[in-house]
């Protein structure tokens, strides 16, 4: 078919509008406007959760199943329970869950005063408009800290668990103790990352679209991460 | 060879972009698809080289190979498990996929590129990395592993336990580890363009069914790689750092007894399985749906039920995660969940059943024009209805009691996994070959190599039901003193045979493509097959941005062919409805 006969019926849409292809090619004309880039992002985060979600299936499910068949005995033909419920550092990780949810907070101040910013960005070119300054309080670099000082809190619970003689491989109970909060800990750290990639497009006065789109995508791993950890220690504490 | 950006277009930018980054660092979905493409070219014939040498192996087990030597039984079963991975991951999962579907799938809706193109480059080349991982097994201390594709504990946990398991076996978790991160960065790029990125009109319901089976395949993988990440992470700590997830006690390793105690075998075939299952549907389910879009283009009829053809497509997506017990009919596990497993596994034949009929009732008073995307794609559904007729017997128990680990097993997944995805591929490649590269891959020896493979596909796996319902294992490097095995050498010996002639008609296919590729005939019409979805109403190869500044309307359904009263035979998806019958 020759290539004349392709029609559209509406007016030509510029490809800048909407149909830009992602980052593609960094800053530029080609980008889709922000909104449509933020919802896009925010689509692919949410799909994105789902591996995550899926990778602590797998470990719970082991984890059950573990807990309740025990070894095998060839010589009695019998399962052994051999389950030894791990004494949990509670003050430590009752801390750390605290500061964890601090932190949740404090992202979601950071999100909302990025995205008060970007509302009321465009009001600062009209001309006879004064915009407040808005006091603009570090919330992202807080959330930052807070999340460092729960890895390192993290860090004190193993320890801890180690001088209660909880090795990672001294039994069916510990392994699975050490995997659970190591395996959520490398992800916090990614979230810690992304929240410092986020920093660093506010420091480098990146438009408040990109930035707004950083802050936004990480306070929403950050909060899942915060209710991750919530999933993990009751886990860990209910059916130990 | 990769899709050169017209010159003329006003969004091409060819001066800014140099060659590393238009080529190479690329994250154009074309330039990737065309990536994963040749990625899993390269891996096929790797793997196809393994499998010739276990076939020559299993029939002269004491020849001194040129240039290998004798290949012992720890460098059979290193064969083995190389050749599973290297096909299932490198080419099974990366062509249909991420190959296909990454240079197709934005130009079907309309797109100008996939959602995250950086991630999407980033997928690549994390693929890329795990396939040199899993290559660099082969060249460490003690070799490539030998303990399967499936990797079965307690061998594959214990360092000692064979000579491929040390530094190789861990080489093949990380190459695993990195194609689970790859595949997952895959998956949320396909998902999120799809539910994202459509073109204006392009509803659901008017995905060409290619759209829907890369989308189902997106889901299938984004749920299941993570459970194999998570066995991974679980056998290298058992390996590694002394835990016990996997490893039971009391084992005796070379005369020392091994310090685990306590982790379950069982576990990690769960855990597998819960990947691996639907990891064949990962496989398969793209090639169905290249397979709808060919058959209804190449019989100018609609596709037979659309509507039915993407609920089968769910459904098998569905049932895929709830079957993986059937592979562990053996383990041990109690009769009553072996039920449940069987029955569910049977059910699955109900949706394959429907795309079967409806292929056929596609086909079923059509307008068949045999060319070379069709040829393969009935020889798809030939192989699908082969390998896949042998599923419900293998899904009974009682009939898999006697048939699991056989070659009946061998015979049965490399029809229906193997053979039938890579006629789906060659009938992709040589559909979209023009779209690609402006130029036809040639039609006589496209028909010769499509002859040869079909024929020497069936010669080579329909024998192997024989063998396994006589009893002859697989896995085994050498069996030749068994005396109620020998009658079946005569068997292994055709099927060696069959298979180097086989091996070598792929020749053709690979000289086919290169010649094709600089010499094939020239294609400037952008829609030489008469089809209608979106793709070819733009140019060959695409521009950079796909349609060149045109941003596509979609007013119809992918399968408008043959409609009463319209003045062609095909109406495109972007036709105004006004060359439709005030009819419809």
């Amino acid at each position: 078919m020759p290539r004349s006969s392709y029609t559209t019926d509406g007016p030509t849409v510029p490809p800048d509008l909407g149909y830009g292809g992602g980052d593609n090619s960094g800053d530029g004309p080609n980008l889709p406007n922000y909104r449509e880039r933020l919802r896009r992002c925010r689509v692919g985060l949410v799909v994105g959760l789902a591996p995550i979600v899926m990778l602590f299936v797998a470990f719970t499910s082991a984890y059950l199943i573990r807990q309740n068949t025990g070894q095998w005995d060839p010589h009695s033909s019998a399962y052994i329970n051999d389950w030894v419920p791990v004494r949990l550092p509670m003050l430590l990780l009752g801390v750390n869950t605290l500061i964890l949810l601090l932190s949740s907070v404090s992202m979601e101040l950071a999100r909302r005063q990025v995205m008060r910013e970007s509302l009321l960005a465009p009001l600062a070119n009209i001309p006879g408009i004064k915009t407040d300054e808005v006091t603009s309080f570090p919330w992202l670099s807080v959330t930052a800290i807070l999340g460092i000082a729960f890895l390192a809190g993290q860090y004190l619970a193993w320890q801890a668990l180690a001088a209660r003689g909880f090795y990672l491989a001294s039994g069916p109970s510990s392994q699975f103790v050490y995997i659970l909060t190591g395996a959520h800990a490398v992800h916090l750290l990614g979230g810690v990352i992304a929240l410092l990639f986020a920093l660093r497009a506010a420091w480098s006065h990146q438009p408040i679209p990109s930035r707004r789109i950083a802050v936004d995508i990480s306070a929403w791993y950050w909060h899942f991460m915060g209710v991750l950890w919530v999933y993990i220690f009751a886990l860990l504490y209910f059916l130990k | 060879m990769i899709s050169n950006p017209r010159p003329d277009s006003p969004t091409t930018n060819a001066a800014r972009t140099s060659f590393w980054r238009r080529y190479v660092f690329s994250t154009d979905h074309k330039v990737i698809g065309l990536q994963y493409i040749a990625l899993a070219l390269v891996a096929v014939f790797v793997g196809m080289a393994l499998s010739l040498l276990m076939r020559i192996h299993l029939i002269l087990p004491g020849a001194i190979l040129p240039l290998f030597g004798e290949i012992k039984p720890e460098q059979y079963l290193a064969l083995m498990t190389m050749h599973g991975t290297i096909m299932v991951f490198f080419v099974l999962t990366t062509a249909p996929q991420s190959g296909f579907g990454n240079y197709i799938l934005p130009l079907q809706i309309g797109a100008p590129d996939m959602a995250f193109p950086r991630l999407n480059m980033a997928s690549f080349w994390t693929t890329f990395l795990a396939f040199l991982v899993l290559l660099a097994a082969f060249f460490v201390t003690g070799g490539a592993p030998g303990v399967g594709w499936t990797a079965y504990p307690p061998l594959s946990a214990i360092i000692g336990a064979a000579p491929g398991n040390g530094l190789g076996m861990d080489l093949w978790i990380a190459s695993i580890a990195l194609f689970c991160a790859g595949s997952l960065m895959g998956a949320i790029n396909f998902i999120t363009t799809v539910l994202d990125m459509r073109a204006r009109g392009m509803t659901m319901m008017r995905l060409p069914l290619t759209v829907w089976g890369w989308l189902t395949t997106a889901a299938i993988a984004l749920l299941a790689f993570g459970v194999l990440l998570a066995a991974g992470i679980l056998l290298l700590f058992d390996r590694r750092l002394g835990t016990s997830f996997f490893v039971p006690g009391g084992l005796v390793i070379s005369g020392e007894p091994n310090p685990h105690s306590g982790g379950s075998p069982i576990l990690w075939q769960h855990l597998f399985w819960f990947f691996g299952h639907p990891e064949v549907y990962i496989a398969i389910l793209p090639i169905m749906g290249i397979a709808s879009q060919i058959i209804s283009t190449f019989s100018r009829k609609p596709i037979f039920g659309y509507k039915a053809m993407v609920s089968a497509l769910l459904a098998i997506g569905f049932l895929g995660f709830i079957v993986w017990g059937h592979h562990m009919f053996m383990s041990g596990m109690s009769p009553y969940s072996a039920f449940v497993f069987s029955l569910l596994t049977m059910v699955i034949g109900v949706p394959s059943a429907i795309k079967t009929f409806n292929w056929i009732g596609t086909m079923w008073g059509g307008k068949l024009r045999l060319e070379p995307p069709m040829l393969y794609a009935i020889g798809f559904v030939s192989f699908f209805v082969s390998g896949g007729v042998t599923g419900p017997i293998l899904a009974q128990p009682a009939m898999d009691t006697h048939l699991h680990d056989t070659a009946f097993v061998v015979g049965h997944f490399h029809i229906i996994m193997g053979v039938a995805t890579v006629f789906g591929m060659f009938a992709a490649l040589t559909f979209w070959f023009p779209k690609m590269f402006g130029r036809h891959m040639s039609g006589s020896l496209s028909r010769l190599h499509f002859w040869i493979t079909f024929i020497g596909a069936y010669c080579i796996f329909m024998p192997m039901h024989w063998l396994g319902m006589a009893g002859e294992p697989r896995r085994y490097s050498q069996l030749t003193e068994l005396d109620y095995l020998k009658p079946l050498m005569g068997i292994q010996q055709f099927i060696t045979i069959a298979a180097a002639v086989t091996i070598a008609a792929q020749f053709i296919f690979l000289f086919n493509l290169l010649w094709s590729l600089w010499r094939g005939k020239k294609e400037t019409n952008p829609n030489p097959w008469k089809c209608t979805t979106l793709e070819w109403t733009t140019s060959n190869p695409p521009p950079h941005d796909n349609f060149g500044g045109i941003v596509p309307v979609v007013h119809h359904g992918p399968y408008e062919y043959s409609v009463p009263g319209a003045t062609k035979d095909f109406v495109m998806q972007t036709e105004p409805v006004t060359t439709m019958p005030a009819s419809n």
